[in-house]
């Protein structure tokens, strides 16, 4: 019974629109734009012409989902377990807290801080000239990194919340070194952490367009560049549905090949996603 | 003899900001003898305990382990294992690798085989030999407790620390553990530490009761020693049951001292410590040492007013005028229909061992006591 309403949502806001897109990328472009009624793979068959998009954008996701995870872990790790409990909220407060402020209007405030008046020009009063920093692959991992990074922090701070320190204790009483105790306890028990973190940033960022194009120049093409085109400009609705489709199997290969790593290494029963 | 004591604490005191849980303690471990810290929750055992294991660093003073100075040496570099309360098994591995982990630690590193064989060596020794695949929540309590036990004793500790062993156990499987670890003891040959909060356990299973109050030693001796011999009327009340009467020191008589009861009742005890006439003092009586019989005789008159029969003994709850609730044990004898009821007159006389009389402190109230015999009683 109170399953109905989240049911209904589900229905409406999930299901619904997913059988459209997946009936519309069987369909075909009616001449004027948008969706003419048909039964072809047509659509299907053409996805090599966006190689190239694909390309990137899985060069994109894993790497700048790999970047985060980096950065994410010592902090996560500092928050967990090192960090006084009196300023462990404070601090969890500060890492939640940009998130209220919208993605585009941060990604642009990078845009002025990194760009010829930002850091280059501080670089260039103390002697250092000519540094480019926008329009770099550096700058798009930057901004990457700096808009998930509370997506990632977050599911691993609570597998190490949760992390029995008697654990640790056992660990460095049966001779475990702090490396080794981490190596074998402590990153492996919070894999689970780890993994629902890697894959909710990785399948946002295989929709990402928004940071590469502000900071990247816009040079490079992604999924979400291909999609924001094929819908609103060409209005090849069907070629669109079809590499969205495309995209959410992709998605689905990546939360089951997560979810498979952290059972087999932690022994957890599932990654708890969302 | 001068053998090196196993686990030795010199003036060892541990603070944490104001609060002093150990303070000045100086203990020696004899080798291979199995040792019990009890006491109440905050006396400062585990943190004994827990210095020995080097997950504390004593404020002061130092500890010793087979002649070593610990101080600076981290756990794992120190030769003592520890079987965690609630056991600390790694979720993420089976019983063989939980086993297999402190051997995969040392360096130089020993081969796949040498590994394999100690371990499978070390769940024989605690009956689990073939679940070495199991995962560890797929084990009931007790088997996880001995997966515990091989997981520490596979290193050849030379002192094996036991932070409340056997709490999570119900009542038949505490006593086969009890018996199983003391004959583990006996065949390693090493030194055991256990730290219980249960009296019952240290006393059945240790070679010496090391009992602690506040942070000090109040009492090391043989389990008989602590029981009999207490040294002052918190390790007389904490150890074991006993009834605690106020009265007065009312003269004295060679070694024994004259104590007047509150009901007017005068006793001879024996004393830890020199009384004053007329100091106030609690007389402490175990029950087993009051005999029962019928009204006339003995030194008490009473009304029975609880019974508890436990099989082999029953223990009577029995109010005495002016004195209070006495808790008294006798023996039951099959057949011979000795038993007393709920309601009936009682005479209460001492059958063996004297009474021992303690300075009376202001925390350790009789009534006090009294009420706590009742309450478990009702």
């Amino acid at each position: 019974m109170l399953l109905g309403p989240a049911t209904a949502w589900l229905v409406v806001f999930l299901v619904l629109p997913f059988i459209a897109i997946a009936v519309f990328s069987v369909g075909e472009r009616a001449p004027e734009g948008g969706y003419q009624a048909a039964f072809t793979f047509a659509q299907y068959a053409n996805l090599p012409a966006r190689a190239t998009a694909f390309w990137n954008t899985m060069v994109l996701a894993p790497i700048g989902a790999l970047a985060c995870l980096l950065v994410a872990y010592p902090v996560a790790y500092y928050l967990a377990l090192r960090a006084p409990q009196r300023w462990r909220l404070i601090l969890l407060a500060l890492v939640v807290i940009p998130f209220w402020t919208s993605l585009l209007m941060r990604t642009y405030a990078w845009m002025y801080v990194l760009g010829g008046r930002g850091i280059p020009a501080l670089l260039a009063y103390i002697g250092f000239e000519d540094v480019r920093l926008i329009n770099t692959p550096g700058a798009v991992l930057l901004g990457i990194v700096y808009g998930y990074l509370p997506l990632m922090i977050l599911p691993i701070y609570v597998s190490l919340e949760r992390l029995d320190r008697r654990l640790l204790e056992a660990s460095a009483d049966l001779g475990a070194t702090p490396l080794s105790t981490f190596l074998s306890v402590t990153l492996k028990l919070s894999l689970p952490g780890v993994m629902t973190g890697f894959s909710l940033v990785m399948i946002l960022l295989l929709g990402e367009y928004l940071i590469p194009t502000l900071l990247g120049g816009g040079k490079v093409f992604f999924i979400g560049n291909a999609l924001v085109d094929l819908f609103l400009q060409s209005r090849n609705w069907p070629f669109g549905s079809a590499i969205a489709i495309t995209l959410v199997l992709v998605s689905v290969v990546v939360l089951i090949a997560a979810n498979r790593i952290s059972t087999r290494v932690s022994g957890a029963r599932r990654v708890d996603l969302i | 003899m001068t053998a090196v004591p196993d686990i030795e604490f010199r003036g060892v005191t541990k603070r944490y900001g104001a609060v002093t849980a150990v303070s000045g303690i100086d203990l020696a471990v004899p080798p291979s003898a199995f040792v019990a810290l009890l006491g109440p929750s905050g006396c400062g055992k585990t943190t004994c305990l827990r210095m020995i294991g080097g997950f504390e660093q004593p404020s002061e003073g130092q500890v010793f382990i087979r002649g070593q100075d610990m101080a600076g040496t981290p756990p794992y570099r120190r030769p003592v294992n520890m079987v965690f309360q609630q056991y600390a098994l790694f979720p993420h591995l089976d019983v063989e690798d939980n086993v297999a982990y402190g051997l995969r630690q040392a360096r130089p590193r020993l081969s796949s085989r040498e590994i394999a064989s100690r371990a499978g060596e070390a769940l024989e020794m605690v009956r689990l030999a073939g679940y070495g695949r199991r995962k560890i929540h797929e084990l009931s309590g007790g088997q996880q407790q001995r997966v515990a036990l091989a997981r520490a004793l596979v290193n050849k500790p030379a002192v094996l620390l036991l932070d409340e062993p056997l709490a999570a156990l119900d009542k038949k499987l505490r006593i086969d553990m009890q018996i199983e670890l003391q004959n583990l003891q006996r065949e390693i040959g090493i030194t055991f530490v256990l730290v219980t909060h249960d009296q019952e356990e240290a006393l059945s299973m240790s070679d010496f009761v090391c009992v602690m109050n506040g942070g000090r030693i109040v009492q090391l001796g043989q389990p008989s020693e602590i029981y009999d011999e207490p040294a002052d009327l918190f390790v007389a009340d904490f150890v074991g049951k006993t009834n605690l009467l106020s009265g007065t020191v009312a003269g004295h008589m060679g070694d024994l001292v004259e104590v007047a009861l509150a009901d007017g009742t005068v006793i001879a005890a024996r004393k830890r410590t020199a009384l004053q006439q007329g100091e106030a003092v609690s007389v402490s009586l175990r029950p087993e040492s009051l005999s029962l019989g019928a009204p006339g005789s003995g030194r008490f008159k009473g009304i029975v007013r609880n019974r508890i029969f436990l099989g082999s003994t029953a223990e009577y709850a029995i109010e005495v005028q002016g004195i209070g609730t006495l808790l008294a044990k006798a023996d039951h004898l099959i057949g011979h229909g000795n038993l007393f009821k709920p309601g009936e007159p009682v005479a209460i006389g001492f059958a063996s061992g004297t009474p021992l009389a303690f300075p009376e402190t202001k925390n350790n109230g009789t009534n006090q006591r009294v009420d706590k015999h009742v309450e478990i009683i009702s």
